[in-house]
């Protein structure tokens, strides 16, 4: 049986984010002009514009998972026939997702706003997922590589994380609103954290790959950071939920684990120069530069996220538009700038150079279109939120009159950032199609030390 | 300690935790249990996704406003709130509730409303940033 599955969940993954932009786009200026797109009210745009961008983030994730351990590790998968019972299983359950909010059936809940029994499918299939994974994995016999470590975190915390998601079904967390509002955002926060183990582990992968040092995925610093970011996983969710009425110590120690992060910031800072120098040098030009662009948006986020954790701060940003800038600037500049490094670099350590020339000049045009767009983006809502934050003036709707000239930057802004990322997307998605559905362009290549040898 | 003996060690820390946050740690003795029709109007704020565009403790959408304390506020209230649930605005639909749903949805909000104060009323700052929620833990 042809091992594909990595493959078709990353060009899935690029349909999925192709189409949230698209309802992302649609549902900022619904929120601004609610009389536009009557047939489309913005309680249904939004959860299709957040369940497809969730989607993208996991789809390419997880099919960079299945295409690395068998063509770049050396690893057979333990079961193709699993891996595409996930596919198969992920995709019928993503069309019911998204039919379910056209009819306007919901679970009524953040990032999960499909009714409650489609989780049984999704869980389900990540349990196929782990099985596969780790039965895969234990072939290595030799001490695992950071990113090894990161992919199965990512998994068994998503399980975990998902299942206290749904924790509000039983009526001891859902009829107290401090309990249900509190474990929905620890789950939430920990399931952020168990996507960002996939996705980072995703990106110390291609650094190791393109680099062709094999000692980084394996140093006690890589580790340090690794554990770190699970300990941030498991404990750094309550910035999410300061105001809610509990317990203040959980409160001050989420704090304190949020203030762990400002060594990965120095670490940043540390190595920043050695980034740049190393900008030139690859051959795999693309996918390190979307890492570099990562690496940038990385070091924004963490500035914001350390400040919003500062629960002084947190009085003025809690609620406003500056979270939505901070999420937006992870998702898009951070994860997505990786998984477009990925997905590049699996075109680019597959394809001959003439190949190559096919996916260059509307991509690259795109990136910077999208890199600016997302700037621009970023700093109306971050201007938003700090509005919103101090205001003290009359009703609700006056506050939002006094923002909606940023909005309106950040709805355009969001075109631009839509039409980006498309270029981008675009030839990939081209390209991953004819390998998927061309029985000649199955011809992988291994990358060591940085150089392209045919398998 | 290696790796994985730390890994574990975390994972059990962890589990303590959770199951702390999950019963101590979101302990609120002082308020009454929702009634039955408040569990309702809970159940139908979530089957018409109101959370897309209204926030609850400030989490939720922007669209339209917080609704933690709409119930007890000055110059709102309950029947400000059964107002715009019924008829809706120029930015929220009309979604036809009867007067048994609309009922519902001000019982939860009501309910809501005893659960705390949000924007929280008097936050005292510590001199290293962190922030004490007077009265937060004992409902209004």
């Amino acid at each position: 049986m042809a091992n594909d599955t990595g493959l078709r969940f990353m060009l899935l993954g690029l349909l999925a984010l192709a189409a949230s932009l698209f309802f992302g786009v649609l549902s900022a200026f619904k929120f601004l002009y609610p009389e536009f797109l009557e047939a489309l009210p913005f309680h249904k745009l939004r959860p299709l514009h957040v369940s497809l961008a969730v989607s993208w983030i996991f789809l390419t994730a997880i099919g960079g998972v299945y295409y690395y351990l068998p063509n770049l590790l050396g690893l057979a998968l333990f079961s193709i026939r699993a891996a595409r019972w996930h596919f198969w299983i992920f995709l019928v359950t993503g069309l019911a997702i998204l039919g379910a909010y056209l009819l306007g059936q919901f679970g009524g809940r953040e990032y999960w706003e499909f009714p409650p029994v489609l989780a049984l499918p999704i869980f389900l299939s990540w349990i196929l997922f782990a099985v596969n994974y780790f039965n895969t994995v234990i072939q290595r016999r030799s001490a695992w590589p950071v990113y090894f470590w990161m992919w199965g975190t990512g998994i068994v915390f998503f399980l975990l994380t998902f299942a206290e998601s749904y924790l509000w079904l039983f009526p001891y967390f859902r009829e107290n609103m401090a309990r249900e509002l509190a474990v929905q955002w620890k789950s939430y926060g920990s399931l952020v954290g168990s996507w960002n183990m996939l996705v980072y582990g995703t990106a110390i992968f291609v650094m190791e790959k393109i680099s062709g040092n094999e000692a980084m995925a394996h140093s006690k610093m890589a580790f340090g950071l690794f554990f770190l970011g699970l300990f941030n996983l498991m404990f750094g969710w309550a910035h999410h939920t300061y105001p809610v009425p509990f317990a203040e110590w959980v409160r001050n120690f989420a704090y304190f684990v949020s203030m762990t992060e400002l060594f990965i910031l120095g670490k940043i800072i540390w190595d920043w120069r050695g980034s740049l120098s190393d900008y030139q040098k690859h051959r795999f030009r693309r996918p390190y530069r979307f890492l570099f662009a990562a690496d940038i948006w990385v070091f924004i986020n963490l500035v914001l996220a350390l400040i919003i954790s500062v629960p002084a701060f947190n009085l003025f940003t809690h609620g406003t538009h500056v979270i939505v800038a901070h999420t937006m600037g992870t998702t898009i500049g951070i994860n997505t700038m990786i998984l477009l490094g990925s997905i590049y670099f699996v075109l680019e350590q597959r394809d001959t150079d003439s190949a190559l020339q096919t996916v260059s000049g509307m991509a690259d045009h795109g990136y910077w279109l999208a890199n600016g767009s997302l700037l621009i983006f970023f700093l109306a809502l971050l201007v938003a939120g700090l509005i919103k934050g101090t205001y003290s003036g009359g009703s609700f709707g006056d506050m939002m009159a006094s923002i909606e000239p940023f909005l309106l930057i950040f709805a355009v802004a969001g075109i631009g950032l839509m039409m980006g990322l498309w270029m981008v997307l675009l030839p990939a998605l081209r390209r991953i199609y004819s390998l998927v559905f061309s029985v000649t362009a199955r011809n992988p290549m291994r990358v060591e030390n940085g150089q392209k040898t045919n398998l | 300690m290696s790796k994985r003996g730390l890994f574990f060690c975390l994972c059990a820390v962890f589990a303590v935790y959770s199951v702390y946050v999950w019963t101590a740690g979101t302990d609120t003795p002082n308020i009454q249990p929702p009634s039955e029709q408040a569990k309702a109007g809970l159940a139908l704020f979530q089957e018409k996704n109101c959370i897309a565009c209204h926030q609850l403790y400030g989490l939720g959408g922007h669209m339209g406003p917080d609704l933690t304390n709409v119930a007890s506020a000055p110059d709102k209230g309950v029947d400000y709130l059964k107002t715009f649930i019924a008829n809706g605005t120029d930015k929220m639909p009309n979604f036809k509730f009867s007067e048994a749903e609309i009922d519902a949805l001000a019982q939860f909000l009501v309910f809501l409303d005893r659960t705390g104060t949000y924007p929280p009323a008097h936050p005292e700052i510590s001199w290293f940033g962190a922030v004490a929620y007077s009265g937060a833990n004992n409902g209004k």
